[in-house]
């Protein structure tokens, strides 16, 4: 007997062990987040002012002024805001449809050849670099157009966004109990308006969520935009020329020993950014969920 | 058994999921007008798989496959729209389905928004009232038509479900063991319910309660490894059954 107690006492101890290891690698992982969090913070935060949101990038020679008589840089980072929030606007009005239609047809046939190949392509899409994608919607769009453009540059974010919409969309209406568009079939509706009227309505929150993480993951996306968008430094609402964006700006500052200081600003927004969209998609997930 | 007015008539149905396995095996039976036909059997019979037949829910699934004819008022359904079929033959399953994102009120409309049926306020509320009141459900959810479907409990939900089957004036309603996710009370219920209703349409029900096929149908039919075995008043299956299989099934001895 007693034999069996030290046999449990042992249990217990080897399980407590266990789960303190675990709690502390789970706290290890979230250590670079924090720190990277706490960085940016910090040397970011004296940067935000209105104006750093309302003007342009200010030219080099102006950053070399400010600097030289001890001032801070003045501009800010509204031209990139502008035109990523120009590009990802046309990269998502495009994507969400057609990924929302591929994503439901997958769903419902995924037993025919066609949706296995083309849910193949989807996971290749997904995994292809952004800097293979900027490169041949350079040759496809900035080539053809002769110019780097917002165009080209939602061209690429639409590419990318795609499987992510395509994937979560499929996954969301493949978890919906079958019942439920049988119940709709058999009130007589036909395929598409049962689709349109019961089955999207009711992975709304799984495909809004699928959505607003594919908009957070593409909007830091750096290597599509220099093949494409280029860059540009002052605002500009045109979508066939030049246009610059948040990512495109901090990679600018970086080359420009002048405008280094800005980087900060533009990372903590990028990144403030990115997590409330984050956020928002886990808000509207558990409540769909729910 | 004397049939007078057939609506609902199955000519050598068969319905086979692959080429080695038929669920269903040349079933030949004839449902008789503004009655209760019960479909009793053990589990994996093919009773269910019949019934799906009838509101060509095959159709969904290019792997099943379905022979012989089923004819509604002498018409082969099996060579005509699915969604003119089931516009005139309704269906209610085993667990109730309201649509979770639609209001109680939506959901009785359903059928006519899945057609794109056009109503006026008046006709539709005039809809949602009658067939509310026709399943027992009006007073309890009047006040709270805009709540969702999913609010309600499992066997209000049942009868929205049926609420909104009715509402398109199904000719035949086929019920899939409506009451197998119910309690005691809820069932009782739906059995009035369907007592009550086969005056307007006839009703097709698949149940594994014997008890439940005693005391709602008139007419049973019994089902084993996919053949129809017996078919009979419901009164004379029950006392005297002719085939051995229907009588050890009836007194337990098989199920």
């Amino acid at each position: 007997m007693i034999m069996n107690d030290m046999k449990i006492l042992q249990r217990l101890y080897t399980d407590k062990i266990f789960k303190i290891a675990v709690c502390l690698f789970a706290a290890l992982t979230a250590i670079p987040l924090f720190a990277i969090l706490g960085e940016v913070l910090i040397k970011g935060y004296s940067q935000l002012s209105w104006s750093f949101f309302t003007e342009p990038t200010p030219t080099a020679y102006k950053a070399m002024q400010a600097v030289a008589a001890g001032e801070p840089i003045p501009g800010g980072i509204a031209n990139g805001i502008i035109g990523s929030v120009i590009m990802l606007g046309m990269a998502t009005v495009v994507a969400v449809p057609i990924g929302i239609l591929c994503g439901v047809y997958l769903a419902e046939n995924s037993k025919k050849r066609f949706a296995i190949i083309v849910s193949y392509i989807t996971d290749l899409l997904q995994g292809t670099p952004s800097v293979i994608i900027g490169i041949i919607t350079y040759v496809w769009v900035v080539v053809p157009m002769k110019g780097y453009s917002a165009i080209a540059g939602s061209v690429a974010l639409f590419i990318m966004m795609l499987p992510l919409i395509i994937r979560s969309t499929e996954e969301t209406v493949k978890i919906l109990p079958a019942s439920l568009k049988e119940a709709g079939l058999a009130l007589g509706g036909n395929n598409a308006r049962v689709t349109l009227k019961v089955i999207l309505p009711s992975a709304f929150g799984g495909i809004f969520t699928g959505i607003l993480l594919a908009v957070s993951r593409v909007i830091g996306e750096t290597a599509p935009l220099m093949f494409t968008a280029l860059g540009c430094s002052f605002i500009r609402w045109d979508i066939d020329k030049p246009i610059s964006a948040v990512p495109l700006l901090i990679w600018e500052f970086f080359n420009d020993p002048n405008l280094q200081e800005l980087i900060w600003g533009a990372s903590l927004f990028l990144l403030i950014f990115v997590l409330s969209l984050n956020l928002t998609a886990k808000y509207f997930a558990k409540k769909w969920n729910s | 058994m004397e049939l007078v007015n057939p609506i609902l008539e199955f000519k050598k149905t068969c319905v086979s999921y692959s080429k080695q396995t038929m669920a269903v095996k040349y079933v030949s039976a004839a449902i008789e007008r503004n009655t209760i036909t019960a479909i009793m059997g053990p589990s994996g019979c093919g009773k269910s798989t019949l019934l799906r037949a009838a509101n060509l829910m095959h159709a969904l699934y290019p792997n099943i496959r379905v022979d012989g004819e089923i004819l509604l008022n002498g018409q082969n359904i099996l060579s005509m729209e699915p969604i003119e079929v089931r516009r005139k033959i309704g269906m209610v399953f085993q667990r109730p389905t309201p649509f979770p994102t639609m209001s109680i009120y939506d959901n009785v409309l359903a059928g006519y928004s899945l057609n794109g049926i056009r109503l006026s306020k008046s006709e539709r509320n005039e809809i949602v009232e009658k067939c509310l009141r026709n399943v027992a459900l009006w007073d309890e959810v009047k006040d709270v038509l805009n709540k969702k479907g999913t609010f309600l409990s499992g066997g209000q939900q049942q009868r929205l479900c049926i609420a909104r089957a009715l509402a398109m004036k199904p000719e035949v309603l086929l019920m899939d063991e409506p009451t197998s996710a119910l309690d005691p009370i809820a069932t009782k219920h739906i059995e009035d319910l369907i007592l009550e209703l086969q005056k307007d349409v006839t009703i097709l029900i698949v149940t594994h309660n014997m008890g439940q096929a005693k005391r709602i149908s008139s007419r049973s039919m019994f089902m084993y490894l996919g053949d129809l075995v017996e078919y009979d008043d419901t009164e004379k299956m029950f006392s005297n059954p002719t085939d051995e299989r229907t009588r050890a099934y009836l007194t337990g001895k098989m199920g």
